[in-house]
């Protein structure tokens, strides 16, 4: 973000009430080691706001039972509740139809769902998947996972110091032996945002499937499914401030319908006999068992409360965080930023020299800030940037300033310790 | 630094043995050597040994992590060199205890040594294992030693 931007974000962010959101999550009243907590782990998972853990709550007290089976009143008000949040979240990614949305654990089972079911009809011996270096190991080992069973071949688009994706090589890599292109809508150990659009008519100029992770990405951008034309984007609740084991494999339609189930059991059925199973109509013909209902609940609230929000403001403010904070860490003697793509969104992985990123870790957690360090589940990032781990501060919309600031003093502290 | 965890983490001798790290260096007449890692934070480190008739005549280490396992690598090569397996093994029960609160580096300082500096990591449960790591490689090695030794 150029300084001129900068300062149109402030103008945008200063109509976001932060003050106002911060009240509507709990957690972010308390103190640790003595000192106000500063949540910089956005990435990891977001904070739930009251509504979130009051729809979990009010499942279990009021209306527990289970769904889609029973004839009684509880059973009827759960089901509702829990289609709702179906609907809910397919209006809030701009699907065409709700039996696109398909309830998983998380975005690893979304993506394990397409690469297992979708995967080992379609990728065959000396086929290819292409996925980019930029990659999450969740979206990375399922693909290996096939490529390894059915003699397929995996295909990595090389990214750039700044930690972009070569949009050449990309194209170069696609050909009539690619049957899959799985790629993050933004890096989660960069920060990096994608071009998917422009990446998934390039696929599907091939007539080549596209997969996005959406983990990173769902909180914070707007996200079009239809607009962006992927055939497949997957997300985790728990990172938009919903509850964790729960997550969402959207799939066109004309795509799922050709799957065949993932797992199999109740609620996935038609009928069973000893001769031969029919299989349900979509989506629930991947979501055999008894689901994650009270998650999907908590999910359908996190939609709302999300929804609910001026995304122009709220956009604005991430922005201006994410700015601001890179500029701090700019103008600490000793610290560099790995992941300096021109489109980035929420992250900020650095290395301060001389000290490893576990002890930077450490000593800001004594300050009361929580930021990840590590490889973040990817490692071949790290390889790329002959780094071994980095520390990382990741942004939500409750973050502020003044957090912003505090992460500074603390790094000075971090630099004071090892001198 | 205010923090009087902080200080007890982050311990001179521990700050001196992460910028000087003692005996770094590879050893090509090592009798054996064996690499540690931690997946879950990418500390990696190679501790090598020169055992003789049960005693360690030598030992040094290579790697990468943050500043307490280096710390730890160092120290662990100063405290065990010269010393038999037997104590060896003592020593890093020892060390073990410390860094998960079983002994009182206070109560023990003479026989502890420099390793007293690692009882600050007991209140610091995530980097036992950055403490650990080194220890746990050279259990490894005097092991694998032994199993050699016995098939011989």
């Amino acid at each position: 973000m150029t300084v001129e931007t900068g300062t149109r974000a402030r103008r945008t962010a200063a109509s976001f009430d932060v003050e106002r959101i911060r009240k509507d999550f709990p957690i972010l009243k308390r103190k640790v080691h003595g000192k106000p907590l500063v949540y910089l782990d956005n990435a990891a998972t977001t904070q739930k706001p009251a509504s979130v853990l009051d729809a979990i709550q009010s499942y279990y007290r009021e209306e527990n039972s289970n769904i889609h089976r029973g004839v009684h009143a509880l059973s009827e008000l759960a089901t509702q509740h829990y289609e709702e949040a179906r609907t809910k979240i397919q209006q809030f990614i701009h699907a065409a139809r709700r039996q696109e949305i398909v309830f998983v654990r998380g975005t690893t089972e979304a993506i394990n769902l397409v690469a297992s079911s979708y995967g080992r009809d379609h990728v065959g011996r000396g086929d290819e998947v292409v996925v980019t270096a930029l990659e999450h190991h969740s979206n990375i080992v399922p693909w290996q996972m096939l490529c390894e069973s059915v003699g397929a071949s995996l295909r990595v688009v090389p990214i750039t110091n700044s930690g972009e994706v070569v949009l050449e090589d990309f194209r170069r890599l696609l050909s009539e032996r690619v049957k899959m292109v799985a790629v993050a809508h933004v890096s989660n150990a960069l920060g990096t945002v994608n071009p998917i659009r422009e990446m998934v008519a390039e696929a599907h100029r091939f007539s080549i499937p596209v997969l996005v992770d959406g983990a990173q990405a769902i909180a914070h951008l707007p996200v079009d499914v239809q607009d962006l034309e992927c055939d497949f984007y997957a997300f985790s609740g728990h990172k938009m401030y919903g509850p964790t084991g729960i997550g969402v494999l959207y799939g066109k339609e004309r795509m799922l319908e050709t799957m065949r189930p993932y797992q199999g059991g109740g609620d996935m059925i038609k009928s069973v006999t000893w001769e031969k199973t029919t299989y349900n109509d979509l989506p629930y013909k991947f979501e055999a068992g008894t689901p994650n209902i009270a998650g999907v609940i908590g999910f359908g609230a996190a939609v709302d409360y999300l929804g609910h929000l001026d995304h122009g403001a709220l956009d604005a403010h991430e922005r201006l965080i994410l700015y601001e904070a890179t500029e701090m860490l700019q103008n600490v003697p000793g610290v560099r930023i790995i992941g300096t793509a021109r489109e980035k969104s929420g992250v900020l992985s650095f290395v301060v020299e001389g000290v490893h990123p576990h002890d930077v870790g450490t000593i800001l957690d004594r300050e009361g800030i929580a930021v990840r360090t590590g490889h973040h589940c990817a490692q071949p990032v790290m390889d790329r940037f002959g780094i071994p781990a980095t520390a990382r501060a990741s942004f939500a919309l409750y973050n502020t300033q003044h957090e912003v600031e505090q992460l500074g003093k603390a790094l000075r502290k971090v630099q004071e310790v090892f001198g | 630094m205010t923090d009087p965890n902080l200080r007890l983490l982050y311990q001179e001798v521990i700050l001196d043995h992460n910028r000087y790290p003692r005996n770094y260096r590879a050893m090509p007449d090592a009798t054996q050597s064996l690499e540690g890692f931690n997946p879950l934070c990418g500390d990696r480190y190679t501790i090598f040994v020169k055992l003789r008739d049960g005693i360690i005549e030598d030992i040094s280490f290579l790697g990468a992590g943050c500043a307490i396992s280096k710390a730890s690598a160092s120290v662990m090569c100063s405290v065990l060199k010269g010393k038999s397996v037997e104590d060896a093994e003592e020593l890093f029960g020892r060390f073990h205890r410390l860094v998960t609160g079983q002994e009182d580096a206070t109560q023990h300082e003479a026989e502890l040594g420099k390793l007293a500096a690692f009882g600050g990591v007991s209140e610091f449960p995530m980097r036992v294992k950055c403490a650990s790591l080194a220890w746990h490689t050279m259990k490894g090695v005097i092991e694998s030693r032994s199993e050699k030794v016995s098939t011989e």
